[in-house]
């Protein structure tokens, strides 16, 4: 290989890119050396196995991924907003279009999502940390490596360019013979693990950590969702890890399992993909369904209507969610039979998803309703994710969906499933727990002016679509002539997406305005919310509950505030607190290079790395680590420095 | 003596060796395709459900109810994905 093929040339975006990041890596080093900051960043964040500090950095990243993914979108909709565009060239498209699935789904809605479930989970059930928090820090890690390997690839190697979902027989060796695709597997393969392990760490976490009294029916609603979620993540992401694992062996190794001769199958990728692929979309929809159904209730000053067909529901989604896949691909082939059988199965998924929907709207009936802004997101959403539910019963259609497969008809309705039912309700979560984490609020009257930006636009952007699709138009086309009449409906799509990225700065200024000015004297539970982690303080301190809560019944911190009683009391006992540690960032710093040398089939450094990741392993399996304790002094001495906590001695 | 030998344990181990040992007709007689195929899965489903009541101790869990829905769950999406997968890719592919 020569450095002109290492390195993608010819690009002037790319190079712009090149020097951005040399620049940045220079910056980083060289401002912490200079702030002194080094030891700060390892001590509190890189060694720390603290399920609040983990969630911040899975979030940072997420946001950091969702302006790359952004960047990716803007491009296409700019390269699509006028008839032959040379913005972009087709493979560059190609490239861009792929990224921005793959780092939407991936690596800006799972960590997201697995962001806030390990900031709100342990608090939510008044434990201290999840099940296993040196894992936790190894989930979070593994992540990392696979987001910033994938993300390395448009500037070393090419990205990969054959769709999100990768089909073969395209992105074979035979058709896509660039490393593109070598770092789809290995990113995905690297981060997937990392899921995998959150999947059982919660799994544990909710099912034998929760505070005593909170049974299974009592707890709260999003700590249902994420059960559930979890749950679908150990069955799912199984297939996804084998599924990669064969297409880097058809890749790299010679082998014939997705070739279209030598007794392969080609579709058989397509059918594993979405055996992982649609159970992976109720993964990063049910916490989002968890999250509104927080909002809601606590917005609505009550209850959640219907807890139990809202269990019932989601369990239901849970199962139906593994049995409907085919429907990604009706038109590549099925029979009559095969295309009734998911038609069916799809459309059932309709019926728990609406229970919940009415579920919402009772709860908010009689409301005395306060319009916040994750509120404002959360009644957003329902009307929004209707229309995509609506289209989605459309699609589901087998018979009707020769007409709209791979039409923009479809990107439509993903995108209006996915960005009001997980990104507003991430980005409502964030509004919401911020002050838990951090101690003061988002500012509300910028979070409500992107709100209404990022609200507006996206309708702008993506209703149009719907039209362009039953147009005629396909997704991934990176041109069309003006004769076809697609030009003005992309352009208004191009504006739309303008307004998007305007709503997005806004939330980031927000955020920077607020860590800035935004008070600091609030208690802490600025909400006046439901559930046990509005009970402890804000920001919450390292062990979480000085005394652990006793529950009694559903939304029990909601009661012990009006009738005046504590959740807690009893005298304060040493605590057992895990250590910090430094192997599960070296573990991702070597699961990098590991696949990094993979990717270019650098077979002897890959082996080095393969040795030392094993070697972390053995020594770990010989590490003698049995955590430490927190003193009473020191309780005593955090807890009179903070305000607010809701317990006696 | 009974804590020094637990006998149902042996017994057990006895008897998954020898489901192992019926196994191995499979390979070593000559027999048709589908025979083979049902000595396979009638002893691999008796060593399995030995292995996790006998040894894995499901029963004797506090929480076994919640395990074997655990496994139900597990078998479902197992089956679910195999034979769906037959039925898409083979049995019902490209049917008119």
């Amino acid at each position: 290989m020569k450095w002109d093929e290492f390195f993608v040339t010819g690009e002037p975006m790319i190079y712009a890119a090149m020097v951005s990041i040399v620049v940045v890596s220079l910056a980083i080093p060289i401002a912490l050396t200079y702030f002194k900051k080094w030891n700060w960043l390892w001590m509190n964040w890189l060694t720390t196995v603290d399920h609040k500090k983990i969630g911040v950095m899975y979030i940072l990243s997420a946001l950091l991924m969702l302006f790359r993914g952004g960047v990716d979108a803007l491009l296409m909709r700019g390269q699509t907003a006028i008839p032959d565009n040379g913005l972009l060239d087709g493979q560059h498209y190609n490239e861009i279009f792929t990224t921005h699935g793959v780092i939407m789904i991936l690596f800006m809605a799972m960590p997201f999502i697995i962001g806030l479930m390990n900031v709100v989970i342990p608090l939510q059930i008044g434990a201290r940390d999840v099940a296993f928090p040196r894992l936790n820090a190894i989930s979070f890690w593994l992540f990392f490596a696979g987001a910033m390997l994938f993300n390395i690839s448009f500037v070393i190697g090419g990205s990969p360019d054959a769709g999100w979902s990768a089909y073969f027989p395209l992105a074979s060796l035979e058709f896509s013979p660039t490393v593109g695709n070598n770092y789809y597997s290995l990113a995905l393969q690297i981060a997937g693990i990392g899921t995998l392990l959150t999947g059982i760490n919660f799994l544990v976490t909710i099912l034998k950590m929760r505070a005593p009294g909170m049974t299974l029916m009592k707890m709260p609603m999003f700590t249902w969702s994420v059960l559930i979620t979890n749950v679908i993540i150990v069955f799912a992401f199984p297939v996804l890890t084998v599924a990669l694992a064969l297409m880097t062996l058809d890749r790299q190794f010679g082998t014939q399992f997705f070739a279209m001769q030598s007794g392969g199958m080609d579709m058989l990728w397509a059918n594993l993909f979405w055996v992982w692929g649609h159970p992976e979309v109720y993964i990063v929809i049910l916490p989002a369904f968890g999250i509104y159904s927080e909002i809601i209730s606590a917005f609505a000053r009550k209850n959640l209507y219907g807890y139990k067909s809202m269990v019932v529901s989601m369990v239901a989604i849970s199962l139906l969610s593994f049995v409907v896949w085919a429907h990604h691909f009706y038109t590549m082939g099925h029979g009559v039979m095969v295309n009734s059988v998911f038609s069916i199965t799809t459309m059932a998924i309709a019926i728990p998803t609406g229970v919940k929907i009415f579920n919402w709207l009772f709860t908010l009936r009689k409301g005395k309703i306060s319009f916040t802004t994750p509120m404002l997101y959360s009644l957003a959403f329902i009307p929004i994710f209707t229309i995509g539910g609506v289209t989605g019963v459309m699609l589901a259609m087998a018979s009707a969906d020769y007409q709209y497969h791979n039409t923009m008809f479809l990107v439509a309705h993903f995108h209006y499933v996915l960005i009001p039912g997980t990104v507003f309700a991430v980005i409502a979560g964030f509004h919401f727990w911020f002050p838990k984490v951090f101690g003061f609020m988002l500012n509300e009257k910028l979070g409500k002016l992107s709100f209404w930006f990022i609200t507006i636009s996206f309708n702008v952007t993506f209703f149009p679509l719907f039209i362009l699709g039953l147009n005629g138009m396909t997704r991934r086309m990176y041109t069309y002539s003006e004769s076809t009449g697609y030009g003005p409906l992309n352009m208004l799509s191009m504006v739309g997406a303008v307004g998007l990225a305007i709503g997005f700065i806004i939330l980031v200024y927000n955020i920077y305005w607020s860590v800035r000015y935004s008070p600091r004297d609030i208690d802490q539970d600025p909400w006046d919310a439901r559930s046990l982690e509005w009970s402890t303080h804000s920001p919450v301190p390292e062990y979480n509950f000085a005394l652990i809560p006793t529950v009694n019944k559903l939304d029990a911190h909601w009661f012990a505030k009006k009738e005046g009683k504590p959740l807690a009391t009893g005298k304060y006992e040493p605590i057992h607190m895990p250590n910090n540690s430094g192997l599960p960032v070296i573990m991702g710093a070597l699961f990098f290079f590991w696949g990094f040398f993979m990717v270019f089939s650098w077979w002897i450094p890959a082996i080095v790395f393969g040795v030392l990741i094993l070697g972390t392993l053995a020594y770990r399996s010989f590490e003698k680590d049995h955590g430490r304790y927190i003193s009473v002094e020191e309780i005593e001495r955090t807890e009179n420095a903070l305000r607010g906590a809701q317990h006696e001695n | 003596m009974k804590q020094l030998f637990p006998a149902q344990h042996v017994m057990g181990f006895l008897f998954s060796l020898l489901l192992s040992l019926v196994a191995l007709v499979a390979v070593l007689f000559d027999l048709s395709f589908t025979a083979g195929m049902t000595i396979l899965v009638v002893t691999a489903l008796v060593q399995a459900g030995l292995q996790l009541f006998l040894f894995m101790h499901v029963k004797e869990n506090a929480e076994s109810k919640t395990l074997y829905l655990n496994i139900l769950y597990a078998l479902f999406v197992g089956l679910v994905t195999i034979f769906g997968t037959l039925f898409a890719m083979r049995w019902g592919y490209m049917v008119k």
